[in-house]
């Protein structure tokens, strides 16, 4: 009898033992609290090309950013294929907040400055609680400060100004793969022609292929309708923004080499204003550099 | 003797055997350990903190686990951060870091004081499994036990590779600090 319960005692402490060993981790998991893990890098910055990605500057970070448009790759050599002439838009972005940026620019094309501000919604993520989708909202205005021009008259300075405003919707598809949809609406006070109506309607549609881990290859198009019914929305001059980008990152920059029909860096342009035909060589290169500066001191005092 | 009382006296024992090994509760978890990561180059230091580490330990075998939830690392670069997870952790692709390992020291629990304790086990991280001796200290009081270690990993090992644009500015082998201080398994 002792003996039996002493075999018994044994095999159970030992099965206890063992029980114990194979689940200590699995105890751990079972016990550490589950976290919502948020998807991040759906694009590696703020912009696919030219127009805005669902991403957001981080809190209390301020992106600087410089993006250049060269001529027209058709103007010939004696243009050097569109490298003589440029298009400067600088641009500072600060996050306000994880989900609220806001930004100002200015644009040598027409003398604009931009503001905006974006605002993320929706977060991607998978856990504890899940979403498949992150959407911002995104408002913004420009204000053209050239002197006013025989095909481009201001009476008051209210007419200077551009309206946009934009629903982007984006989804990231595993490590490589990243989708946006962009419903767009702009409004411009005054047009630069009778046949340009003030408010424009567009859908941009945005994507992203990682090549390596460092580098993406990026394209971007506006479809925006130049008719609605019999009304002329859009005069037939201009067209539709398409635009084949290559994003490049090393840490704390991203540089994005791209090819648009868009001269413009702004929805403003994209939208309204793309004058430039791919058929016909008359597309632009042009490239964005970015770089993120952290005013976040909350841990400086690690490193002593 | 019958067999009914037979199985009695097993089950009475069984269950006594059970009542005194949770009574005298063998493990010792946490679920909110501090782990620091740490690289320094003359470029740039960098550092990032999980507040979220889950470690146990089993006291009367003397094993040890740890479990890290990548994403769970905060850096005040919140551009490292993302850096972090999906250049240089692949988080998406390998979530947890663990640690499984055996105090080699024989400690006695009951006895108030610190010591001197190395184990020996498996760290996993980004995929590979390596075989590693971590030292640290542990202080045992009455309620709880303070676990504090120290230890470097070379990025090499585990198969993360940094360009050589950035070489200069992350360092070749990391420093982890961890402090975990681990209370009884409550009853359940």
């Amino acid at each position: 009898m002792i003996k039996n319960i002493a075999v018994f005692a044994l095999l159970t402490l030992i099965g206890f033992s063992v029980n114990a060993q194979d689940d200590l981790l699995d105890e751990l998991e079972k016990n550490q609290v589950p976290t919502t893990d948020y998807t991040t890098a759906t694009f590696k910055t703020t912009r696919i090309v030219s127009g805005h990605s669902v991403e957001t500057v981080a809190a209390k970070h301020l992106d600087f950013r410089i993006s250049h448009r060269f001529g027209a790759i058709n103007s010939g050599f004696e243009e050097l294929f569109g490298l003589d002439q440029s298009q400067i838009r600088f641009g500072l972005e600060y996050g306000l907040t994880d989900q609220l940026t806001i930004g100002i620019g200015r644009n040598s094309y027409q003398k604009t400055y931009d503001y905006y501000a974006k605002y993320k919604i929706l977060r991607q993520s998978t856990g504890e609680k899940s979403m498949p989708i992150t959407v911002a909202l995104f408002g913004a205005a420009y204000t053209n400060t050239m002197p006013t021009q025989p095909d481009a008259k201001f009476y008051t300075n209210l007419e200077r100004q551009t309206y946009c405003g934009q629903i982007l919707i984006a989804r990231k598809f595993g490590e490589r793969v990243s989708l946006q949809l962009t419903p767009s609406i702009l409004h411009r006070n005054k047009t630069e022609s009778v046949d340009d109506a003030n408010t424009l309607y567009s859908l941009g549609m945005g994507g992203r292929f990682k090549l390596t881990k460092r580098t993406s290859l990026n394209v971007e198009y506006f479809y925006t309708p130049s008719t609605l019914g019999e009304k002329t929305l859009r005069s037939s001059q201009y067209t539709n923004a398409l635009s084949i980008g290559f994003d490049i990152e090393t840490g704390g920059h991203v540089f994005q080499l791209h090819c648009t029909n868009s001269k413009g860096m702004s929805e403003k342009y994209l939208i309204g204003q793309t004058t430039g035909q791919w058929t016909s060589g008359d597309i632009f290169y042009g490239f964005n550099i970015s770089r993120v500066f952290s005013f976040d001191k909350s841990d400086k005092n690690n490193h002593k | 003797m019958n067999k009914k009382s037979f199985l009695q006296k097993i089950s009475l024992i069984f269950i006594l055997g059970l009542i005194v090994f949770q009574g005298k509760s063998q493990l010792f978890l946490t679920n909110s350990g501090e782990s620091n990561i740490f690289s320094e180059t003359p470029v740039e230091n960098i550092s990032a903190i999980n507040k979220q580490v889950a470690s146990i330990i089993n006291i009367t075998s003397g094993e040890i686990a740890v479990r890290i939830q990548n994403v769970a690392f905060h850096f005040p670069n919140k551009l490292m951060e993302e850096h972090f997870n999906e250049n240089y952790m692949e988080s998406s692709k390998f979530p947890i870091s663990t640690f499984k390992g055996k105090i080699q020291e024989t400690i006695d629990y009951s006895k108030v004081g610190t010591y001197d304790v190395s184990a020996k086990g498996i760290l996993e991280m980004h995929g590979v499994k390596k075989e590693k001796i971590l030292k640290g200290k542990l202080t045992v009081t009455k309620e709880q036990l303070t676990l504090i270690s120290n230890f470097d990993v070379k990025l090499a090992d585990y198969n993360i590779e940094i360009p050589t644009l950035v070489m200069a500015k992350i360092a070749e082998s990391i420093n982890i600090k961890s402090k975990f201080i681990l209370a009884p398994k409550k009853l359940q």
